[in-house]
């Protein structure tokens, strides 16, 4: 008998009917969580639709989507979205263009020229930042830089769709740095190096190899930051003015939709129009988060495609 | 292997501690009887479950800590979360009094009724809305009338009511709030049933917030509850009146408005002697002391 053929049986024998079951269970709980994500993400899209539906068969979608007053409280009701999708995204925006160049920058720094004391501090304390609740950014936000932009720009208000973005942009700062980082860290050593010895200095080897071999991971750290910042609720509410106009440029008082729905669910008849057609913003904002995700996905999805040629 | 069996083992004695921890949860939870089935005694006890406006809040921690410690046989729990909040949980009935800031609406007393409850209303405060101004302002007071074409966008200039040339920042609470809405009836839409807000005013969150924007901004004009006056702001006399406990009270200020508590029909038992209590000079004391306006 060869041990191949033994080994097995030898295992065989030696499993108890409880170590077997227990392994059955193991294995169908691994299986249900792996479910469980998008069992989940079924459930909160089915349950916004579930409750927007009356605002959706009373104001309509397009009505909403397209109307630019917002007088929920008025009777009869003004449930007009679009300076709220505009005010989210122009706020995402003003994050998205301090956080990205920032943050990548701060992760190529990190990962390909600093070394020893200077890497491990820098990483620890971009973890601490990211762990500051957003309601401490919030009140930074309100005694530093609300008076900052007033006076910068000379405005009669520092409530600003920049001063909102600025803030999230540094929220979304250590989600970048980290993930670029760790993508930067994951390209194998023999690209750097095989870069050296073509002659190119570190810094070449940097932008023409390291940092387009780390693209897709850059990439999806991009992603997550904007995910974090048009998701984000707390500093937005506390630093845009939260004023519902269609804004002509980042100088002017937004209203997100986060802000709305925080600001004015504990307030509103539970089961009434006003209530639904917040799910119906709800809705609106997963639907743009889902079709930002997706995007990237794909993305990302053709770019690996490419690599692998 | 013997290790595996002992993991195995270890699971399942997880697993049983664990579900015999629910099933003490439930036992306690059960154990718990509804404030209004309390016969009344000599010794008060019982429970009261509190939810509903965050104006109201800190008022009603008060309360509660004060009539707890007076009656240690009762526990009363308060919880914020918004007027709306508290009123859907009073039609649930989760809680025995809904804190609110505003009116039960009709939509509300419909839902209401069709869960077989019935809200009833106890106005236990009055809070007077200051109008506010940096301290640096120049005006002292407007008339009503201003105010309104002020909040409704008509008058933008400082200079057109007495003071300098500066556009004027208006700052008012979130839409959803009470505040909002009495300080539209009140102000805003007082000539008008359909006047609005400028749509350029901005919306804070909460009445400190303002406080803090106003304390900043030389150009701001906000409301704020007279609990939230302090004298890094300006506190605006509207028509002739300036906002304090003795005005609201006496009603010769114009911008005030009543606080209230709903319950699910005539209360009885612990609940009316809380009520009871909270209405007696006890409980108005501490409503001046957290900054409201005790009822005359």
């Amino acid at each position: 008998m060869t041990p191949a053929s033994l080994t097995p049986n030898r295992r065989r024998l030696g499993r108890t009917v409880t170590t077997r079951a227990a392994e059955a269970v193991l294995r169908a709980l691994i299986y249900i969580c792996g479910w469980l994500c998008i069992v989940i993400l079924l459930a909160i899209a089915a349950f916004l639709v579930y409750n927007s539906v009356r605002s959706l068969r009373e104001a309509g979608l397009t009505t909403m989507l397209s109307g630019m007053q917002w007088y929920p409280t008025s009777d009869p009701g003004r449930f007009g979205l679009a300076p709220l999708v505009v005010g989210s995204l122009l706020v995402t925006a003003v994050a998205l263009a301090l956080a990205v160049p920032v943050g990548i920058a701060a992760a190529v720094y990190i990962s390909e020229f600093s070394g020893g004391a200077v890497k491990e501090v820098s990483k620890s304390v971009i973890e601490f930042l990211a762990a500051v609740p957003s309601v401490v950014y919030g009140l930074i936000g309100v005694a530093v830089l609300i008076p900052a932009v007033k006076d910068s720009f000379g405005l009669s208000s520092g409530m600003t769709a920049l001063t909102g973005g600025i803030v999230l942009g540094i929220m979304s700062i250590p989600t970048v740095i980290s993930i670029s980082e760790d993508a930067l860290h994951a390209v194998p050593v023999e690209l750097r190096q095989g870069s050296a010895a073509l002659g190119n200095t570190r810094w070449q080897t940097t932008y023409k190899v390291t940092v387009p071999a780390a693209s897709s991971g850059i990439f999806a750290s991009v992603m997550l930051g904007l995910g974090r910042a048009i998701g984000e609720t707390m500093a937005v509410l506390m630093l845009t003015g939260n004023a519902a106009v269609m804004p002509h440029g980042v100088l002017e008082s937004v209203r997100t939709m986060t802000g709305t729905i925080a600001a004015e669910m504990g307030e509103v008849v539970q089961g009434g129009l006003h209530y639904s057609v917040l799910f119906t913003v709800g809705l609106v904002l997963f639907a743009i988060t889902f079709g930002i995700n997706l995007a990237a996905d794909l993305v990302l999805e053709r770019q690996q495609r490419r690599w692998r040629r | 292997m013997n290790l595996r069996k002992f993991m195995v083992l270890g699971v399942s004695a997880a697993l049983a501690v664990s579900a015999f921890a629910l099933a003490g949860c439930g036992g306690q939870e059960t154990a718990t009887e509804p404030a209004t089935s309390q016969p009344p005694a000599e010794e008060l006890s019982g429970t009261i479950q509190i939810q509903g406006s965050d104006t109201l809040l800190n008022v009603a921690s008060a309360w509660a800590d004060a009539f707890m410690d007076a009656n240690p046989g009762v526990d009363i729990s308060v919880q914020g979360g918004g007027s709306g909040t508290g009123i859907a949980a009073l039609i649930n009935g989760t809680v025995d009094f809904a804190n609110a800031s505003r009116e039960i609406k009709s939509e509300e007393i419909d839902q209401a009724k069709a869960n077989g409850v019935t809200p009833v209303e106890h106005k236990v405060a009055i809070d007077g809305i200051a109008v506010v101004v940096n301290p640096a302002n120049t005006v002292e007071g407007l008339t009503l009338d201003q105010l309104g074409k002020i909040f409704r966008g008509e008058i933008t200039n400082w200079k057109e009511v007495g003071g300098a040339d500066k556009p004027i920042v208006l700052l008012s609470r979130d839409s959803s709030s009470g505040t909002y809405e009495f300080f539209k009836e009140a102000v805003v839409a007082a000539q008008d049933e359909k006047a609005e807000y400028a749509a350029s005013a901005k919306l804070l969150p909460s009445n400190q917030a303002i406080a803090d924007e106003v304390k900043a901004n030389d150009a701001a004009i906000g409301y704020i509850g007279l609990g939230y006056v302090t004298p890094d702001v300006k506190v605006l006399a509207i028509d002739g009146v300036k906002a304090s406990v003795e005005t609201a009270a006496d009603s010769s200020y114009p911008i005030s408005r009543y606080l209230y508590m709903y319950s699910n029909g005539e209360v009885d038992g612990v609940m009316k002697a809380y009520l009871d209590w909270i209405l007696g000079p006890e409980g108005q004391k501490l409503v001046a002391d957290e900054g409201f306006v005790p009822l005359p």
